[in-house]
């Protein structure tokens, strides 16, 4: 089918779906006038039942925690499905890429690069695990702080060469931590049945609202969390620097 | 212009999948796959959302304030990692292909090789 019959069919197809679509989207409650019941329920039990003030972490790690288990395991598969993709073939990929580079040197990163990412390093540590830490008191979690703690060592290679990447993040201890991370939240999950009671069951104590330590189990699963999707990101920007930088690499050694 | 928001999500959707269809290259056809993702981002937080109401997060407000829905918010977090870790998988997909076709047009990549 030539591109441009493919376009035509698929606009006369688009304009039945946008009718659908606006036809269903016409269906639901005005914008602005959230119904319910669910997100009210739940933003007048997770304060008095489970000391978490931040009701969406409440969601993801306690109430709804077992669909957050399989959303999780989503991004362990889609890590190792990268890792295995771009290593297959890596000792023929080195040398298609020397060929392709002949000739080329790498360009230097330049100074002002390198001192304001260095300078970034730290802060974004601290704001990473702040962010993990107080998932269940404010706005953050293991998702959005593990992103944040990965763009850390993404500032250390912008600050440095492939190879201080590879030295502040060895690739072996980046896997353990990954599996950790991975294993960490299904192992929690078992303190409910070693209780007698469901799996992901919130058994531990509550403690006291607003501290870091409360909430039971939700702060141990957000850092089993955090320490995952961190791992699990830098594993898929090692695997993809890999793919473009190991000329660089050989060329060095 | 209480229905504007939806109509973003709709148009989001249509323009994201008019991207795929025409696309001439798998890492531009990736980036489309992400808008039409953007659109059930914008749809969930727009259906949770209540004039007038703070975040569901009650560490400095006291708990009964009127809050948006915390599940719609959950869901696009879900939606957002998913769809950060399948567009990686994709871009190693697009990387494979380059290498065995040289090339990231779709309409080249014609036939099944063994």
């Amino acid at each position: 089918m030539s591109r441009q019959a493919r376009t035509m069919l698929f606009l006369v197809g688009a304009v039945g779906l946008g009718v659908l679509v606006l036809w269903a989207y016409a269906g639901l409650p005005d914008f602005g006038h959230y119904k319910g019941p669910y997100g009210d329920i739940l933003n007048a039990v997770s304060v008095p039942e489970r000391n978490i003030t931040d009701v969406v972490t409440a969601v993801n790690f306690d109430y709804r925690g077992f669909d957050t288990l399989g959303e999780e395991f989503i991004l362990f598969a889609a890590v190792i499905g990268v890792a295995i993709l771009l290593r297959a073939q890596r000792d023929e990929e080195e040398r298609e890429a020397t060929e392709f580079a002949f000739g080329r040197s790498a360009p230097r990163t330049s100074d002002a690069v390198r001192v304001v990412a260095i300078t970034l390093v730290g802060p974004t540590v601290v704001t990473g695990l702040y962010i993990v830490a107080h998932g269940h008191l404010t706005p953050g979690g293991g998702f959005q702080g593990g992103v944040v703690l990965a763009t850390a060592l993404v500032l250390v290679y912008l600050a440095g060469e492939y190879v201080f990447l590879r030295r502040t993040a060895p690739l072996s201890l980046v896997e353990v931590c990954e599996a950790i991370g991975g294993g960490g939240f299904a192992v929690i999950g078992l303190a409910g049945l070693v209780a007698g009671l469901a799996y992901m069951e919130n058994v531990f104590p509550l403690g006291e609202v607003g501290r870091l330590n409360s909430a039971g189990t939700v702060p141990l699963i957000n850092l089993s969390v955090g320490l995952e999707v961190a791992a699990g990101f830098v594993l898929i920007l090692v695997e993809f620097l890999e793919q473009t930088l190991m000329v660089r690499l050989k060329e060095r050694t | 212009m209480s229905f504007y928001p939806f109509v973003v999500a709709a148009w989001l959707l249509l323009i994201g999948l008019y991207g795929v269809v025409t696309s001439r290259n798998l890492i531009h056809l990736i980036v489309c796959m992400q808008v039409v993702q953007a659109s059930t981002y914008v749809l969930l937080l727009s259906i949770g959302f209540r004039h007038d109401a703070v975040p569901p997060v009650f560490a400095e407000v006291p708990v009964g304030t009127p809050a948006v829905d915390p599940v719609v918010q959950a869901l696009a977090l879900t939606d957002v990692v998913v769809g950060a870790t399948v567009s990686a998988l994709l871009f190693a997909l697009a990387v494979q292909v380059h290498k065995r076709s040289h090339t990231l047009d779709p309409a080249r990549l014609s036939g099944l090789r063994g």
